[in-house]
């Protein structure tokens, strides 16, 4: 330390340092360069995308929702309802609207799931909302069923029925079937609470919450659900066990009553 | 052809008696008809395959209990498989099932073809009687019981007759009196619930306090009062009456201007109670701002406090009076004003 | 005792078994009356041993069910073998509800026959009383049964309804809160019936092990002790008989107890338990274990009762939110009260019917012969447009499930049964006695024109007949083997003395009665001798 004391005095030294700062300059630089320019061209994949989006709203929802999404009277502002909400809608089919009626029904979807994305990234750059949750945020195989369907009964099957199988609402209004949605679908469904549906932010229900209402529907309401007790009537209640109960239980036992009661073939017709 | 046919009959008299059948009626009862013999009265073969029917209905039978047994040890009881059309379901209690039903089945089966096939199928006409006994009897009876009522002097000793009917009058009153402590008086237990001054509102899902800015435009919050645990032995009766939902409506929506009062900023809290019998109302339409009540439909205008807009509910829900403390935290302005679920006589 | 046998052989064994038991209990009289008793021969006979095989096959599976179930509303946080149910929170009545589901081997299947045998007798018992009812079969001497018929009807439905309400599900619980509401709605007594039943405020910890006693012990002890009386009454009455050749108001035809109904009803009962085995083993009932266990500040959509309570839950969604404090400061809630006060007078006029209709026609003699439906048109229309106002109900019962599954609207739906409670029935009543009269009209055709055969004719003057044959003797008779009562007449307004009779309100009442049972619009009728003799004489023999 001592020579670099004596030597710091040197006519040469501010040179020696200027040459190591720069050294160093270009060695930071050339440590973080990569990621600023990945940075770059995401955000530039992420304008292309919000142009091609832009491009399938006009032709597609700007009709109805207005050129810049600011809503009209036939749809409302897209302001701030996010990429989830999107994703959602156009996802199930329920967007673009076929015709207007109590609410709008699940229709085979019209785009493919890189349109979505791009009207999805398009909407999200109006205004900040909900952005399209992660796998992990929504995959049943990570969320406790038991935990699920108690929330499920607190907060949905009010509506949706026990197992989601869906219900009734005022004026033609109707809560829909939840068999068959993608757990995706139903985290998007929660978070933005399309048409008349509540909205279920993470302030009042977080993501592990939403993770097990979506495990509690994988057990219960789906392709591999399991119905101990045999053919499950549609998992609708009294009444059609109770239509059962009539039409195949008594029938068929009235239908045993009339064999029973009939006299039997006489030998000789008459 | 009016009704030349019809018995006479007094103006008043019992209507109607059994048409007189003359001699030359072509109506008359040809009487019962001979029997017919069956293939198998007839016809020793074919009652031997009735024979050999029913006893393999009753074979069939054996077999199906015995599957029953072997359905029992064999298969473990949370095993589940696909049976087409039925679904996954348990495969020992299918089995279980099936194989009881049939046994069950063809054990009926084999008696009623045997009854139909091989027993006599002769019908035999049997002769009803009258069901009122003759005059001889009845004046017997009545002989007899007021021969018995003068011997035990009922009718002449009127002082034992009345003190019996009062000691039997009162007798039973024991019993109602013993009923007594099936559940305590009403008082005013229907008029409070576990809300009060002070007490923050907890988030039913995340059990913790709930902020202003939890409640998005849209949402629809379930708050239980603070201090009330799930695992507390009177959860679910304090629950019953005290269950709240919170909404937040755009305050230029809401029509009830007391009701945006009992507010903060468009957050109002309704009881979830229905006030008709008592079911949690909670389907909340985000967008009409109408709550039905998924057991009898009662609406409710959650945008004009909560008034009564369809279905068999005879007043609005109650509202909480809330705001937001110094932390904070939304919390109870005191106690509903009014008793929350359905209604009752002394409610007022 | 060795009298009776000492004829020419010893007794066998088994007929000195059978001898102890006459010298004590009097065995043999009895078999005498009763081991050749004759049973007619008709489908709907069979109905009521329906109810009865599937009330044995309940206590039969209910008493199973005892051994499992505890009637508890303790809590306790469930570990058990149904994973999507673990560690919430629940009373052991719903525990031992998943235990007997998932741990007992066979529990599950005998809790679903416990359970489809329940809906199947209600169902059953149902059918059986309009057989009664629309046959006539519930005229003198029969008044009685019918009320005990009836009864057992009506704790069949409380019997149901308790046997719901006890795994304290999610569903149940939810018909127990309704039930709670209801009786807190009842003017004066209301809070006071509901602290009582409930042992304090909803839900408490006794309704449970309350419903318990009610539904195991309390409502089948009765209902036994009413279908022992039932049975034996039928045994003593003899069962109803159709019109027929051979078969009159004294006799009864058919075949013997022994052998033949023996096998025929015991095969019966073995057909009933398997068909409602078969069932069970294959389709779900009530799946508490996706329903969750009870809590006051959680419901489902489609919270329905069981059928059978259907029509009373459709009163109660029909109704309109009518709600009146009177000047006392006290509050009637008529969205309650009046389905409930609906609920009690409706099966009392039921139970009351076969009274009201021999005050009518005054007719005081037994009645063995069941009527054709036709021939009593009013009844039968009264009948039709009965379940035509319970069918209206029951839809308004099941208006959410018809709106998402129709695609309606729930509040249309309403509205079509709040109109059709009042509307359906009086044109139901219209229409089955126009069917009743038309149906009359054609039996009369038949037994004086004969049987439409199809065959063409051309007479010789070119005109073209169809060719009736005429009816065989015994069709003949059984069409016109049915009596028509007169309408009785408003009596002459003054008697012989020249004073003017008074007619009270009752009389005047009874007098238009019978006028639309008996009178022109409700009966054709039936062909006479002298009709028939005139027709089949020659003259206009088309």
């Amino acid at each position: 330390m001592k020579k670099l004391s004596v030597r710091r005095r040197h006519p040469l030294a501010a040179l020696v340092v200027l040459l190591i700062a720069l050294a160093a300059t270009g060695g930071l630089y050339a440590t973080f360069a990569p990621a600023d320019k990945a940075k770059a061209e995401e955000s530039s994949a992420q304008s292309l995308a919000i142009d091609e989006g832009k491009k399938l709203y006009q032709v597609g929802c700007a009709s109805c929702h207005g050129t810049g999404g600011q809503g009209s009277s036939d749809g409302p502002s897209l302001v701030g309802v996010g990429a989830a909400a999107v994703d959602f809608q156009v996802g199930t089919g329920r967007m673009p609207l076929q015709q207007p009626g109590a609410q709008a029904p699940k229709k085979p979807v019209a785009y493919s799931q890189t349109e979505i994305d791009q009207l999805a990234a398009y909407v999200a750059s109006l205004g900040p909302g909900p952005a399209q949750p992660n796998k992990s945020d929504y995959d049943p195989a990570g969320g406790d069923a038991a935990r699920g369907g108690d929330l499920f009964r607190t907060n949905c099957a009010q509506c949706h029925n026990f197992i989601g199988k869906g219900g009734a609402l005022t004026h033609g209004k109707f809560a829909p079937d939840l068999g068959g949605v993608t757990p995706k679908h139903m985290y998007e469904a929660m978070e933005t609470g399309p048409q008349n549906m509540p909205v279920f932010p993470e302030s009042l229900l977080k993501q592990k919450d939403k993770q097990d209402i979506i495990a509690w529907l994988d057990t219960v309401n789906s392709d591999k659900a399991e119905e101990p007790g045999g053919y499950g009537l549609g998992g609708l209640g009294p009444v059609s066990e109770g239509l059962f109960a009539w039409v195949i239980g008594l029938v068929l036992l009235i239908g045993v009553a009339c064999w029973v009661a009939a006299h039997t073939a006489k030998a000789r017709k008459s | 052809m009016s009704s030349e046919h019809l018995p006479s009959e007094a103006d008043h008299g019992p209507a109607g008696q059994v048409a007189v059948a003359d001699h030359e009626d072509p109506f008359k009862d040809p009487g019962l008809p001979p029997h017919e013999p069956r293939k198998q009265d007839i016809d020793e073969r074919s009652a031997k395959r009735s024979e050999r029917t029913v006893a393999l209905l009753f074979t069939i039978s054996m077999l199906a209990t015995i599957g029953f047994i072997a359905s029992f040890v064999a298969f473990p009881v949370d095993k589940m498989a696909y049976v087409w059309p039925l679904g996954h379901v348990s495969i020992l209690h299918l089995m279980l099932g099936l194989t009881l039903g049939i046994a069950l089945f063809c054990i009926g089966a084999g008696a009623v073809h045997w009854a139909r096939t091989l027993m006599s199928d002769v019908e035999i006409a049997d002769e009803r009687h009258d069901i009122e006994a003759d005059a001889e009897t009845r004046a017997k009876v009545f002989a007899d019981f007021k021969q018995g009522a003068e011997e035990s002097g009922f009718g002449r000793r009127k002082l034992l007759r009345n003190t019996l009917f009062g000691a039997l009058t009162l007798l039973p009153l024991s019993g109602i009196v013993l009923l007594r402590d099936l559940g305590p008086l009403p008082e005013d237990k229907l008029r409070h619930t576990l809300w009060g001054k002070g007490k923050r509102l907890i988030n039913e899902n995340t059990e913790e306090p709930l902020r202003p800015e939890d409640i998005t435009l849209g949402s629809l919050a379930f708050a239980m009062p603070e201090g009330l645990k799930k695992d507390d032995h009177d959860f679910n009766v304090e629950i019953a009456k005290a269950a709240l939902m919170l909404v937040r409506i755009h305050p230029d929506d809401i029509k009830d201007k007391k009701s945006l009062d009992w507010g903060h900023d468009g957050i109002l809290a309704f009881s979830k109670i229905c006030t008709h019998v008592g079911c949690p109302v909670s389907l909340y339409e985000q967008q009409t701002h109408h709550v039905l009540c998924p057991c009898h439909q009662s609406t409710f205008d959650l945008a004009d406090g909560a008034k009564v807009i369809f279905g068999p509910a005879g007043h609005a829900l109650p509202q909480l009076k809330i705001h937001v403390n110094d932390d904070g935290y939304l919390e109870a302005l005191g106690d509903f004003a009014e008793p929350v679920g359905p209604s009752f006589w002394e409610r007022g | 005792m060795a009298t009776a046998t000492d004829s020419r052989r010893p007794a066998s064994k088994g007929e000195k078994v059978a001898d102890w038991a006459d010298g004590r209990l009097g065995i043999y009289g009895l078999a005498k009356a009763n081991m050749r008793k004759i049973f007619p021969d008709h489908w709907s006979f069979m109905l009521g041993e329906i109810c009865l095989y599937s009330f044995i096959i309940i206590i039969l599976t209910g008493v199973y069910l005892t051994l499992f179930f505890k009637p508890s509303m303790a809590e306790l946080v469930y570990d058990g073998s149904y994973g999507p149910m673990n560690g919430i929170h629940m009373t052991e009545a719903y525990a031992s509800t998943l235990d007997i589901s998932f741990d007992v081997r066979g529990g599950l299947l005998v809790r679903q026959i416990h359970h489809w045998a329940a809906l199947i007798f209600i169902a059953a018992m149902a059918v059986h009383m309009m057989r009664v009812f629309f046959t006539g079969a519930f005229r003198k001497p029969r008044e009685i049964n019918w009320l005990f018929g009836f009864l057992l009807l009506v704790l069949g439905c409380i019997a149901g309804f308790t046997g719901y309400s006890l795994p304290d599900d999610l569903l149940s619980g939810t018909g127990v809160r309704f039930m709670q509401g209801a009786i807190m709605g009842m003017p004066l007594v209301g809070t006071y019936l509901a602290m009582f039943l409930y042992g304090g405020e909803f839900p408490g910890d006794d309704v449970i092990p309350r419903f318990f006693s009610i539904h195991v012990l309390l409502v089948p002890g009765i209902m036994l002790g009413l279908l022992v009386a039932h049975l034996i009454l039928v045994f003593y009455h003899k069962h109803t008989q159709f019109a027929g050749p051979g078969r009159t108001n004294k006799n009864v035809v058919g075949m013997p107890l022994l052998p033949v109904y023996m096998a025929k009803a015991g095969g019966f009962f073995f057909l009933v338990f398997g068909v409602i085995t078969v069932i069970a083993g294959a389709v779900t009932i009530n799946p508490i274990w996706v329903l969750g266990p009870y809590r006051p500040d959680q419901v489902s959509t489609g919270a329905q009762p069981d059928w059978y309570m259907g029509w009373t839950e459709g009163m109660i969604r029909m109704m309109p939110g009518w709600e009146w404090v009177i000047p006392t400061g006290h509050t009637i809630n008529f969205g309650v009260f009046i389905p409930l006060m609906v609920v009690g007078v409706i099966p009392i006029a039921i139970a009351l019917y076969p009274f009201f209709e021999s005050w009518l026609t005054g007719d005081k003699r037994e009645h063995h012969i069941a009527d054709r439906p036709r021939n009593v048109p009013t009844r039968t229309a009264f009948g039709v447009a009965w379940l035509s106002w319970v069918f209206m109900c029951m839809i308004g019962g099941g208006n959410d499930l018809w709106a998402t599954h129709l695609h309606l609207s729930i509040n249309s739906i309403t509205w079509f049964v709040r109109i059709g409670f009042f509307v359906v029935p009086p044109i139901v009543f219209w229409i089955t006695r126009r069917i009743c009269l038309g149906l009359q009209r054609r039996d009369r055709d038949k037994v004086l024109h004969g049987r439409e055969s199809g065959i063409i004719k051309r007479l010789p003057h070119g005109e073209f007949i169809e060719v009736h044959e005429p009816l065989a003797q015994e069709e003949m008779h059984t069409l016109t083997a049915h009596e028509q009562y007169r309408p009785l007449e408003a009596g002459p307004k003054v008697d012989e003395n020249g004073v003017v009779r008074k007619q009270g309100v009752v009389e005047r009442v009874r007098t238009k009665l019978s006028k639309n049972y008996f009178g022109d619009a409700g009966q054709i009728p039936k062909p006479t001798a002298e009709e028939y003799r005139e027709v089949t004489s020659g003259h206009g023999h088309h």
